[in-house]
């Protein structure tokens, strides 16, 4: 029945036989199939810059006892390099012993079609769109010097066999449409980014000339920081506008949520379930059911259903994101945030759709109400440290705002806050809930893996603000 | 156990023979396979083994001016004609592009493989437990160390074969030993982590196991109890982990890609003061037993040495075929990037750079992605420990840094402690007048 092992050298009676053994004496742990393909198409400088194609096929076998993770990958699929992996695994795991827990929840969860977005479009449309866009964003304004348009599709197939022969798969599709416009004006030179995407075909996304809304929104980006200020420096209020600024509450507290930090008491929360950690009103979600999302998956890559998992409610922490490994550890069920970058990679609790809920408030009361602030609207990357909760992310787009008014745009601005604390610093919450476009990846520990945020616009009463106007 | 050349080859003339089949002009191809075998320890126990084996192919074919690729894992051949039949197809349909084209003959790289890159020396997982375990039982010695992060040995071997239908043909073995310590300080309700990080192509080069617990705890105690401070303008000595990153954003401002699209600040500033009078910059292939040491780029052009900075003036970029032909410049050598790129050392020694100023902020760690390559402006998260009158006096932390980077290059003081630990390697740095973003 299994399709990935259908041309191999390995079949799937010797591949169950190989796992069931190994893995008997463990608490758990699985066999990891999978088979991606994906093609990058890249327009820079006015030409097709490159077009790649790749496919790769490799499995990762794990076997986990105790606290202890063997793991041990290839890409070749055979039974010879498979029972190698299994010699691994044992020698790792010799002195310890377990109990193999072959309890997994079932689930029909379709939350994306099994399509193939690579072969629904041809190459010769693929082209002519990024040379569309290109033309376009040229002609918006002459003072644009430089496009880049990209058009990256994959598709990968997974499976898992565990003890005792369960098959678990699935069939995850995902595209991004990316633009990256640089306007040179009176010297000064500005780039403005923008992308969508998510699990459906590119078509979806390209619906009523929506690329050019794409090319539109990269060109006003840049177009507004050439006209932008140097970004004054201090602690004030910040106004975070609706949808991709979630990476705020990816990065202050999202990582800090996830199950091995607070498993290992390395996380600023570990010892913080049921208490209050954020303003009444702030709930936070991470949800992996959303249709089409970037971050949605019918099952991690443990093979688990992913749920919604309520993380703050009300400003009271009620839960972490777990894999099998550290829910067992902690002593509860995993909430299907088990994911890893591709079989090279052991899986990791990781976030899907990180999301705060909607409030009451307008965006316009929260800027009303600030007589020295900044008004965020846009970022780049963010990064988080831990174990002290320090968290810093980068505007791309940002304004000043002056005794209730939105000013000037201002430029590079990056903002450091204290994850624990700027949560509890939050004073209003906006009714104005938006997801982002579909273009988050989020890496850790040397792992990256596509996720999506959403949030409300946001009045936060006290920022680091970092620029060079003192 | 990583394959050798000759079934490397097989592969590679595989693919070479059936484009050429099929119709492409030219081809190129790249064949690596490696192993790593990483055991992680956290709190002195076993966390977990690692083994990898890969095995890959990147394929690019031209037909004329044209041009795919394609790169698999699965290297069956009845899958890698099937993929050299969709490349070929692809670069039928893709749009000419005049300057697509193989590298230069004569520049292939051809000469002694003397660099002493590949150690074969293999750890058994008893042993790479022992070193970390040793590791992490030194910083726990210190009485505020109360967790670690994890702490990790890693031992990997690789091997690759570059080719080209012009004739090029060469690959040769690698190795890389790597150790990490990370842990976690306590004390007054403050929790810090810190880590030190030792990687080298030789076993008997990395760190002995009880420095790299004793230098992590030692970082991870010193950021205990940080203040905040307000903002201001004030200068800041970078520590050398630090320090080097700067050499990184130098780099990919002078990479002949950002050139030629004219997205760097850099740009029309050859022959031009980038750095003051006292700034030199290279970066030589040709280091034995270096980390960032190669024979020749991913092209296959030989390396030379580059001295990319004299008395702060810019005298190179880094090229490669493709975009060197849009800036009418021969390749240098630089299509997988630098290779041992470093500041040469200054004048002043640590403890002269420390004592230049009555208050100086010490910066250890920056996060963030804020470097904007394109206009130069730099704005990132840190923390650090300030410095008064010479003497270390306390932790600073959630602060920002900000400047543009035309003005940074122009106040960098260097000391004369540069060491080769990494394959960017900087002396510790001072930079005048700074803006912090703190209270």
């Amino acid at each position: 029945m299994t399709s990935l092992l259908k041309n191999s050298e390995l079949s799937i009676e010797k591949a169950d036989k190989i796992v069931s053994e190994t893995l008997n004496s463990c608490d758990d742990g699985e066999l990891y199939i999978e088979d991606t393909k994906s093609e990058t198409i890249v327009l820079d400088d006015n030409k097709i810059k490159s077009s790649n194609y790749t496919s790769d096929l490799g499995y990762g076998f794990r076997a986990v006892t105790g606290d202890t993770v063997a793991y041990s990958h290839s890409n070749e699929i055979s039974e010879k390099s498979l029972k190698n992996s299994s010699d691994n695994l044992k020698s790792t795991l010799k002195n310890n012993s377990g109990t193999y827990n072959s309890e997994i929840k079932k689930t029909n969860q379709k939350l994306y079609k099994d399509i193939d977005p690579i072969e629904s479009k041809s190459m010769k449309s693929k082209i002519e769109l990024l040379n569309n866009m290109n033309e376009y964003a040229r002609s918006k304004d002459s003072s644009v010097k430089q496009v880049t348009a990209s058009l990256l599709a994959e598709k990968k197939n997974i499976e898992i066999i565990r003890s005792g022969g369960e098959l678990l798969s699935d069939n995850r599709p995902l595209v991004r449409i990316n633009m990256s416009v640089m306007v040179e004006k009176n010297g000064r030179k500005e780039t403005g980014v923008y992308g969508i995407g998510g699990r459906q075909d590119y078509d979806e996304y390209l619906k009523n000339d929506n690329w050019k809304k794409v090319c539109d929104e990269a060109f006003r980006i840049a177009n507004t920081n050439i006209e932008s200020k140097p970004s004054p420096a201090g602690e004030m209020k910040v106004v975070l506008g609706p949808g991709w600024p979630a990476i705020l509450i990816h990065e202050a507290v999202g990582h800090g949520l996830e199950g091995d930090f607070n498993r290992k008491k390395t996380s600023a929360f570990h010892d913080l379930v049921g208490k209050k950690v954020a303003s009444k009103g702030v709930t936070i979600i991470d949800d992996g059911t959303i249709d089409n999302r970037r971050g949605s998956l019918n099952i991690d890559d443990e093979g688990t259903p992913t749920e919604r998992t309520v993380l703050i409610e009300d400003g009271i922490l009620k839960n972490f994101m777990q894999d099998r490994l550290n829910a067992r550890l902690m002593n509860t069920k995993s909430t299907g945030n088990g994911r890893r970058e591709s079989y090279k990679h052991v899986v990791m609790p990781r976030m899907r759709n990180t999301i705060m809920l909607g409030g009451t408030n307008t965006q316009e009361q929260m800027i009303k109400s600030v007589d020295k602030g900044i008004f965020a609207v846009s970022f780049g990357g963010g990064q988080v440290d831990i174990t002290s909760g320090k968290f810093v992310f980068n505007c791309t787009e940002a304004y000043e705002i002056i005794n209730g008014k939105v000013g000037a745009p201002i430029k590079g601005a990056t903002l450091i806050g204290d994850g624990p604390s700027s949560l509890k610093e939050i004073l209003m919450v906006g009714n104005d809930m938006m997801l982002d476009p579909g273009i988050g990846t989020c890496g850790k520990a040397g792992q990256g893996v596509p996720v999506g945020v959403g949030q409300p616009s946001l009045l936060i009463n006290n920022m680091t603000v970092g620029g060079t106007q003192l | 156990m990583i394959k050798d050349q000759d079934y490397l080859k097989k592969i590679a003339d595989i693919c070479l023979s059936k484009s050429k089949k099929l119709g492409s002009t030219d081809a190129s191809i790249l064949v690596q396979s490696s192993v790593s075998e990483n055991i992680n320890v956290r709190n002195k126990k076993l966390d977990g083994s690692e083994r990898s084996e890969n095995l890959g192919v990147v394929l690019t074919t031209y037909l004329g001016k044209k041009k795919s690729s394609i790169a698999s894992s699965n290297l069956k051949e009845s899958n890698l004609k099937e993929l050299v039949d969709r490349c070929i197809e692809t670069m039928k349909i893709t749009p000419e592009d005049e300057y697509n084209s193989l590298p230069d003959k004569d520049l292939h790289f051809s000469g002694l493989k003397d660099l002493d890159l590949y150690d074969e020396t293999h750890l058994s997982n008893e042993d790479k437990i022992n070193y970390i375990k040793e590791a992490e039982d030194e910083a726990f010695s210190n009485n505020k160390i109360v967790n670690t992060n994890g702490s990790g040995f890693g031992e990997n071997k690789s091997n690759f074969l570059l080719a080209n239908s012009n004739g090029f043909s060469d690959g040769y073995k690698t190795s890389q030993f790597t150790a990490y310590c990370e842990v976690v300080s306590k004390s007054n309700g403050s929790m810090e982590r810190d880590y030190e990080y030792t990687s080298k192509r030789f076993y008997n080069d990395i760190l002995k196991p009880k420095e790299l617990g004793s230098i992590a705890a030692d970082h991870a105690v010193k950021k205990l109890n940080p203040k905040k401070i307000k903002s201001e303008k004030i200068s800041l000595i970078f520590d050398k982990r630090i320090s080097k990153n700067f050499l990184s954003i130098f780099a990919s401002a002078i990479s002949s890609s950002a050139i030629a699209k004219g997205t760097t600040f850099l740009k029309d500033k050859l022959n031009q003061k980038v750095f003051n009078t006292e700034i030199n910059i290279n970066d030589r292939g040709d280091i034995k037993k270096a980390n960032g040491s190669r024979y020749f780029d991913s092209e296959g052009i030989g390396i030379i040495n580059l001295d990319l900075i004299k008395n702060g003036i810019l005298q190179d970029y880094l090229i490669d075929t493709y975009n060197g032909k849009k800036i009418n410049r021969k390749s240098n050598g630089r299509a997988s990037g630098t290779t041992n790129l470093y500041f040469e050392n200054g004048s002043k020694t640590f403890s002269e750079l420390i004592k230049s100023e009555k208050k100086l902020l010490y910066i250890k760690e920056t996060i963030g992605h804020g470097t904007n390559i394109i206009n130069g402006d730099y704005s990132v998260g840190a923390s650090g420990i300030m410095i008064e009158n010479g003497e270390f006096s306390y932790p600073v932390s959630e602060i920002t840094i900000a400047g543009n980077l035309n003005n940074i290059f122009q106040n960098i003081t260097l000391a004369d402690d540069l060491e080769f630990n990494y394959s960017t390697n900087s002396p510790t740095m001072h930079v005048e007048g700074m803006i912090v973003g703190g209270k």
